[in-house]
């Protein structure tokens, strides 16, 4: 069952969504918006968002009859968030490599 | 999201059957063969990875068309039992010249016995780089994405990551 930074890190694995993303830096945008940015169909946008929306990327509301989708402030890591998963991943290679010099430098003593 | 927990330092300690002597090697002579391939700032793939252990030593990457990209320095060299790194990364993952904007790595090695060294990694200054809007730029334009470097937990050691020092 992938945990909601996983899919958070899936949704923003695709090169489209990560444009969404940056268009909606610019503040929030109706879906019909949105899909004019980009050279493919609006049900392609509408799955894009839906994957953003499902892992709390982005949020959508309604204005009348339109969907505007907006970035979801929370849910971006911040570079804290970044570097805690970059140093439990990398200090656990460190540990490995340093465990396995030991048996080189018995032999060697 | 706070500013307060956002800037608040990432702190990892984790118990090394290994000298601090190996340690301290290891974590940075050795960088190379433990440092995750995605994490980078070059514009190809990475090659090496080198600390220079020396104060004021550069950090720097080597990459596939023969580039290098320094990624950090040396402020403070004690081997074998303190270190400080400038990580010298903007959020556009290019290269932070400006050292008051940089955040900071510092670790501590320290002997528990012959073989066994208790290290104390911190990561702090996440204010100077800034966050918010800036921290999610970071997110989206990562050149090698989060996928790679997630995929790594799988064969990650768990038991020895629980305990933060305070």
């Amino acid at each position: 069952m992938p945990t909601y930074q996983e899919k958070c890190l899936d949704a923003l694995g695709d090169p489209t969504r990560r444009e969404v993303l940056k268009l909606l830096r610019g503040g929030p945008r109706p879906v019909a918006d949105i899909a004019r940015e980009f050279p493919i169909s609006r049900p392609a946008i509408s799955q894009h968002l839906k994957v953003l929306k499902d892992a709390g990327l982005v949020t959508d509301s309604a204005d009348g009859t339109r969907r505007i989708y907006e970035l979801n402030a929370e849910a971006f890591v911040s570079l804290r968030g970044y570097f805690e998963d970059f140093w439990t991943v990398a200090l656990s290679g460190f540990k490995k490599r340093a465990e396995a010099r030991q048996p080189k430098r018995r032999k060697s003593a | 999201m706070t500013a307060s927990i956002s800037d608040a330092p990432v702190r990892r300690t984790l118990v090394v059957n290994a000298s601090v002597e190996d340690a301290f090697e290891v974590f940075t002579d050795e960088i190379d063969t433990w440092w995750p391939r995605s994490h980078h700032i070059g514009r190809t793939d990475m090659t090496r990875i080198a600390i220079e252990g020396r104060p004021n030593g550069r950090c720097f990457t080597q990459h596939t068309d023969g580039s290098e990209y320094d990624w950090g320095r040396v402020l403070v060299w004690e081997p074998p039992g303190h270190l400080v790194l400038a990580w010298q990364v903007t959020h556009g993952w290019a290269h932070q010249p400006d050292l008051s904007k940089c955040s900071e790595i510092e670790v501590h090695f320290l002997s528990l016995g012959r073989e066994t060294t208790r290290v104390e990694l911190e990561h702090r200054f996440f204010d100077r780089a800034g966050i918010g809007g800036d921290a999610m730029r970071a997110a989206v334009d990562a050149p090698n994405g989060w996928n790679k470097v997630l995929g790594q937990y799988s064969d990650h050691i768990t038991t020895s990551h629980g305990g933060q020092l305070a």
